[in-house]
């Protein structure tokens, strides 16, 4: 089946956005994978064919995303769906942490989403359908020590989606959140032992999420099947936050 | 095409009402319909399509299709 639509995907390249990507895939959306890793872009664009259109661009450059804007408008399906994933973490507890590390991360992961939904919103607006998902995380619920800046831009995003919720929902349009708990990704992976096991222990399921389960969550959430459901956060977290 | 033909042109697209319910006195909100995500819409448009820029100020004043016309022209676009 082919939707003939695009969902643009931040943050494509690989990780939790790269599944999101091939789960869109899966269920007929075009993506147009957005990311600044060129290499590792045209690695996934090999592997997934003419469905996962690759763009270079980095999200906090206005003037970049409003020719990729421009660009994905003239080659591909009419945009009825913004996945804003792409994250990064600059960690250190706040009384070392560095202005250019809190201004970096809230610039790529709160600011960079407001650019990138705001870049491609009207195609949605004048269809009068489509779906913006935000990945955030359970930092940005309950706060994580060494991560003031993430879980600020995780928890803005949440303030984001809700507010322009009450501006889009009455054209058709569900504007959600995910909050992933700890997934099995690179960023997770490097996590000493000791503090791998105590997220461990304070996780009722026991285990890691993996990248493809946040990726069945915003499919679903991009669904006809959940046109109802707007406005809210889906912790997706093995039952870590309730 | 004159400008009063484009001007109609685009609200008949946008706020997705008949060529005929489009006179010059016709309200964009009461009569047309329009709220307020498709007022900016509209802005939008107008903008992109005359390559100006209309501030939030004066975007508020054009409440009829005939005000918007004359605001048009005393930016000097005519056609």
């Amino acid at each position: 089946m082919n939707l003939n639509a695009t969902a643009v995907v931040t943050g494509a390249a690989r990780g939790i956005g790269l599944e999101i990507a091939k789960k869109l895939i899966s269920v007929g959306w075009t993506v147009a994978a957005l990311d600044m890793l060129e290499d590792d872009l045209a690695t996934a664009a090999e592997a997934l064919g003419e469905m996962y259109k690759p763009y270079t661009v980095n999200i906090t450059d206005s003037v970049q995303l409003k020719e990729v804007a421009s660009a994905v408008a003239k080659e591909l399906p009419v945009v009825k769906g913004i996945v804003n994933n792409a994250g990064i973490t600059r960690d250190t507890l706040m009384m070392r942490m560095s202005e250019d590390q809190w201004n970096l991360v809230i610039d790529v992961n709160l600011t960079g989403a407001w650019k990138v939904t705001q870049a491609f919103m009207r195609s949605l607006i004048r269809a009068r359908e489509g779906s913006i998902v935000s990945i955030s995380s359970v930092v940005g619920l309950v706060g994580a020590a060494g991560q003031t800046n993430y879980a600020a831009s995780k928890a803005g995003l949440i303030g984001m989606s809700k507010s322009l919720n009450r501006e889009l929902a009455g054209r058709g349009i569900t504007v959600n959140v995910v909050a992933p708990g700890f997934i099995e990704t690179e960023m997770t992976e490097n996590l000493p032992e000791e503090v791998r096991k105590d997220y461990l222990s304070r996780i009722p399921a026991a285990r890691l999420g993996l990248p493809v389960e946040i990726a069945e969550s915003v499919a679903f959430l991009m669904s006809p099947s959940a046109k109802y459901i707007t406005g809210i956060v889906l912790p997706v977290d093995g039952g870590l936050t309730t | 095409m004159s400008l009063e033909n484009r001007i109609s042109e685009i609200i008949v697209s946008r706020l997705n009402v008949k060529p005929e319910e489009v006179t010059e006195s016709a309200n964009l909100k009461d009569d047309l319909g329009a709220d307020s995500l498709d007022m900016v819409d509209l802005m939008m448009d107008l903008e992109d399509t005359f390559d100006l820029k209309i501030s939030d100020e004066e975007g508020n004043t054009l409440q009829t299709v005939g005000s918007v016309v004359s605001f048009l022209k005393t930016k000097g676009i005519e056609a």
